[in-house]
């Protein structure tokens, strides 16, 4: 690891002129995804602005929506009995992040401002409609994320928590790599009263969607068999070592259709 | 640099250490504590786990500095004036160590999660293990070693 500075914040506004006073800041939450990126040279951050003592941790049942604080731990998320009330499928899809140690550590702010193409919590903001709370405003899912490890977040901007609207139903299945635990196709499908809203991360060369297809004929029809003939496009799907974009493509259908099926 | 203390298997611990020191790093060659093992250096293997304040942690994965006014347990601080933890004691019993470069990080993993969850199945243990990488693949004494301790935790 190159050599860094290291410091504490003690509040959102200390972190936020931690992170603009320095020529190359990052934030530093759990770490599972920076640490290992500096230990490997391919980041070299000259400050690393820590904000676990800003006291962004805690979920709050809001009424419509769960609010959850951005230093909240994936296995905080996971054993909360307010999200598994409010939407169950977020419990799930948090217990099965990586393994108990990544769980210990790692954040849902920190997930979701990494907005790694594989990663699991963008396809539950994206398809819940949650919102991202940050240092300066509210942005809505939609505005958030903009393609793959890019987020609308300014520079010094910092996550402070994200509400997420309770749904009817919601299910969440992914297709592991084996290996990594990343999602090599993971799809979120959150049903309320006036809508169906599906969003699927692993798959897309931009990071996470929504899928259209997939959404319009859960809406008619909010079954498993409803997917039954749907055929993706392969365009704008990512091909790698673990999958072609014509696998995905298919995976993206199947793991709708067991998403639909842990919804009912 | 910064200055950082914190407590190490019941000692109170003080020392300088570089912003970019990983907390595996200075246990090993600051602390002269070398059963915390690292296996990949990627944050996979799971060899290095410790217990920070009580839940098991990847210590390569943390920064020292991370570590100031935390409690921390190495594998060196498990075992009682009257012998062995439990754990241990199982994996020894069982054959769950074989060349053993695995186990203090199987056994840091395994003690925090039977802890927390004393009637865990095969299969929930084996799920448990998943950050935990046993290169001789034996994984079968290694979860009969977990559930026998479960017996005497």
């Amino acid at each position: 690891m190159y050599e860094t500075s290291y410091v504490k914040a003690s509040s959102t506004e200390e972190a936020v002129t931690a992170l603009s006073s320095a020529d190359d800041g990052k934030l530093l939450a759990g770490g599972m995804t920076l640490i290992p990126t500096m230990k490997q040279r391919l980041a070299a951050p000259d400050q690393l602005v820590d904000l676990s003592g800003c006291g962004l941790s805690g979920i709050e049942d809001n009424g419509g929506a769960v609010r959850i604080g951005a230093m909240t731990t994936h296995a905080d998320v996971a054993s909360s009995e307010i999200v598994r009330n409010g939407i169950a499928a977020l419990s799930v899809l948090a217990a099965r992040i990586g393994d108990r140690q990544v769980r210990n550590r790692g954040t849902i702010g920190g997930s979701v401002a990494n907005n790694d193409p594989s990663a699991c919590y963008p396809s539950a903001v994206l398809a819940l409609g949650g919102t991202i709370h940050t240092s300066q405003r509210d942005i809505p899912a939609e505005e958030f994320f903009v393609g793959m490890f890019e987020t609308a977040l300014e520079e010094d901007e910092v996550i402070t928590g994200i509400s997420l609207p309770k749904p009817v139903a919601s299910g969440y299945v992914k297709f592991p790599n084996p290996a990594s635990r990343y999602a090599m196709v993971g799809v979120f499908v959150a049903r309320f009263e006036r809508d169906v809203r599906v969003a699927v991360t692993g798959a897309g060369d931009d990071g996470v969607f929504r899928c259209e297809e997939i959404e319009t004929a859960l809406a008619s029809d909010f079954s498993a068999d409803a997917l039954e003939g749907i055929t993706l496009s392969s365009e704008g799907l990512m091909s790698d070592i673990h999958a072609s974009s014509d696998y995905r493509a298919r995976l993206v259908v199947e793991m709708a259709r067991r998403s639909v099926s842990a919804c009912l | 640099m910064a200055h950082i203390t914190f407590t190490l298997n019941g000692k109170s611990v003080s020392a300088d250490v570089s912003d970019n020191t990983l907390l595996v790093d200075f246990i090993r060659e600051d602390m002269g504590l070398t059963g915390t093992h690292v296996g990949c250096d990627t944050s996979q293997c799971g060899a290095c786990v410790v217990h920070v304040d009580g839940s098991s942690l990847k210590s390569c994965t943390m920064l020292a500095v991370q570590a100031d006014g935390c409690e921390i347990t190495t594998i060196e601080g498990i075992a009682s004036a009257e012998g062995l933890h439990p754990m241990q004691e199982a994996f020894h019993d069982n054959h769950g160590l074989q060349c053993g470069f695995c186990t203090p990080g199987m056994i840091m993993s395994a003690i925090d999660f039977i802890s927390k969850n004393k009637q865990a199945s095969d299969v929930e243990i084996r799920e448990a293990l998943e950050g935990n990488i046993c290169r001789c693949t034996g994984y079968h004494n290694i979860v009969k070693s977990v559930q026998a301790a479960a017996q005497k935790m």
